[in-house]
């Protein structure tokens, strides 16, 4: 049984509750998504964690890229396809709400 | 005396200064509204000087026309905003304004250079923003000329102003080849970093088919990372290429300089406000109003409209000591213009997405919404109109502010 049994998600594939979040969680939504964490990964994902307890909701990719060492271009080599919302994903955050 | 500072003279500023003359005592209110240009630009206008179906000196007015009596203006641009000293500097003269109360409505700009290669050689020689009355009149000397090829639109990042713009640029595109007899020597390309023709699902997905319909293909999840101005390509981060003849380019949008010089803005210089009170997350005496805020509703002057009418209650009530009642919904009307003398209506706020239905409105209405009609276009027609003669001038117009269900189908 995967650890994602015991977790709910949207019909997205986004975690419902981003507070019952974990790395092992984050794990195993990066390999159900296909993608491998690394290092530098993590970087990404603990801004994202952190930026998520203080205003309540998933950095933007600018945010992301400024105010850590990984830069757009890594960004999508970490979380190809698109970056914000794959590392909401694997963070266990909301999907991104897109501005209108 | 005290004073009440407005921050840009455009669409909000000036419909806000209009109230606010109406409104505060003038024996115990100065109104200063500053701003560092004298014309007042028609921004929907810059949409159709491309196609040539406006001329660009019928969507340009003197500001000071707008500013009512009472309301002093300083032609100036601004040095740099103290919130915790309630003061403003400004460059003429390094004159330093003194406020009670501070309204930001310094709007939003395009950032070309934000984008690798952007303004190299092919800046405004194949590459043109039409976001600006500069680059919307170079756009159309361009087109005049232009005889077959790959147009490539892009939009570089959200949020930008007037979202569905690009669209109409794209179905404007193919309605204007169509009259010049060459559409068939024409390729239209729509790349967007959304998933989608639109950020919502309803929406998105009759917009695209619109696409579909007029032939305009669609490069969706492409996030720009560079413009090569000798090869003519622009690339994207997951190593996608685009080949042009013509970019047209929707560079990042950022809010004003002076708002990140100031430390008041985010990532993109936009102003933390809260999105109901329209207030300053920060500073309960600073009002923001329009694309300078970071709220998540539509950038665009059916925005500003509705914002206008919480913010003058707003504003009002803390001047006065009370609480805060009024809250701002994210209305937003957007008419999008497909071409062949047709626009579509959408109407929508923060909780509820762009639907079909229609829009009631009293004596000329209902308008469809969601549909391409003719009828809707003149009402994108008449709204010039409206816009220099009622909007600005901050008189009640017979559109409700608030958000309603009626007529929409869910």
């Amino acid at each position: 049984m995967s650890v994602l049994d015991s977790v709910k998600f949207d019909a997205d594939g986004y975690l419902e509750d981003p507070k019952v979040w974990n790395k092992e969680i984050a794990e195993a939504i990066a390999k159900r998504e296909g993608v491998t964490l690394t290092e530098r990964s993590w970087i990404v994902i603990n801004y994202a964690r952190k930026e998520f307890e203080t205003k309540g909701e998933a950095p933007t990719l600018r945010a992301i890229t400024k105010n850590t060492e990984v830069d757009t271009k890594e960004l999508y080599s970490l979380f190809p396809g698109g970056p914000g919302k794959l590392a909401a994903k694997v963070s266990g955050l909301h999907k991104p709400t897109g501005c209108i | 005396m005290k004073t009440f500072l407005i921050l840009g003279a455009g669409t909000g500023g000036t419909m806000m200064a209009n109230k606010l003359a109406k409104r505060l005592d003038p024996q115990e209110w100065e109104i200063i509204l500053v701003d560092r240009e004298m014309e007042h630009y028609y921004q929907p206008g810059f949409l159709f000087v491309p196609f040539g179906y406006y001329k660009p000196e019928s969507i340009v007015q003197p500001k000071q026309k707008f500013v009512p009596s009472g309301v002093k203006f300083i032609n100036s641009d601004i040095e740099l905003i103290e919130p915790d000293q309630n003061r403003v500097t400004l460059k003429e003269g390094n004159k330093v304004l003194s406020y009670d109360h501070l309204l930001i409505a310094t709007g939003t700009d395009i950032h070309p250079e934000e984008i690798e290669g952007m303004q190299g050689a092919g800046w405004q020689q194949n590459i043109f923003d039409f976001y600006t009355f500069d680059g919307s009149v170079k756009l159309h000397k361009f087109l005049n000329n232009f005889n077959g090829g790959r147009i490539v639109v892009n939009i570089a990042e959200m949020p930008i102003k007037c979202p569905v713009a690009p669209l109409e640029f794209a179905f404007l595109a193919d309605y204007y080849f169509q009259q010049r007899g060459i559409r068939n020597k024409v390729e239209i390309v729509y790349s967007t970093p959304l998933s989608g023709a639109f950020t919502k699902p309803v929406a998105s997905k009759m917009l695209g088919d619109i696409l579909v319909k007029k032939n305009i293909l669609i490069e969706p999840d492409f996030a720009i990372s560079g413009v090569d101005s000798a090869k003519n390509i622009v690339s994207s981060y997951d190593g996608r290429e685009l080949n042009y003849d013509l970019l047209v380019t929707i560079p990042t949008n950022m809010g004003a300089n002076v708002i990140g010089l100031s430390g008041m803005g985010d990532d993109l210089n936009f102003v933390p406000t809260n999105k109901q009170t329209l207030q300053s997350n920060k500073w309960q005496n600073v009002w923001v109003i329009g694309d300078a805020a970071n709220v998540p509703a539509s950038k665009a002057g059916s925005v500003v409209h509705y914002e206008a009418e919480t913010l003058i209650e707003n504003i009002l009530h803390a001047i006065a000591g009370k609480e805060l009642t009024a809250a701002f919904d994210g209305h937003s009307t957007c008419h999008i213009t497909s071409g062949f003398n047709k626009s579509l209506l959408i109407d929508f706020s923060y909780d509820v997405e762009p639907l079909t239905g229609v829009y009631p409105m009293p004596v000329v209405g209902p308008f469809p919404l969601l549909k391409e009609s003719f009828f809707n276009y003149l009402g994108k027609l008449s709204f010039r109109w409206i816009y220099w003669n009622i909007m600005l001038r901050g008189i009640p117009f017979p559109l409700p502010p608030a958000f309603s269900m009626a007529g929409k189908k869910q």
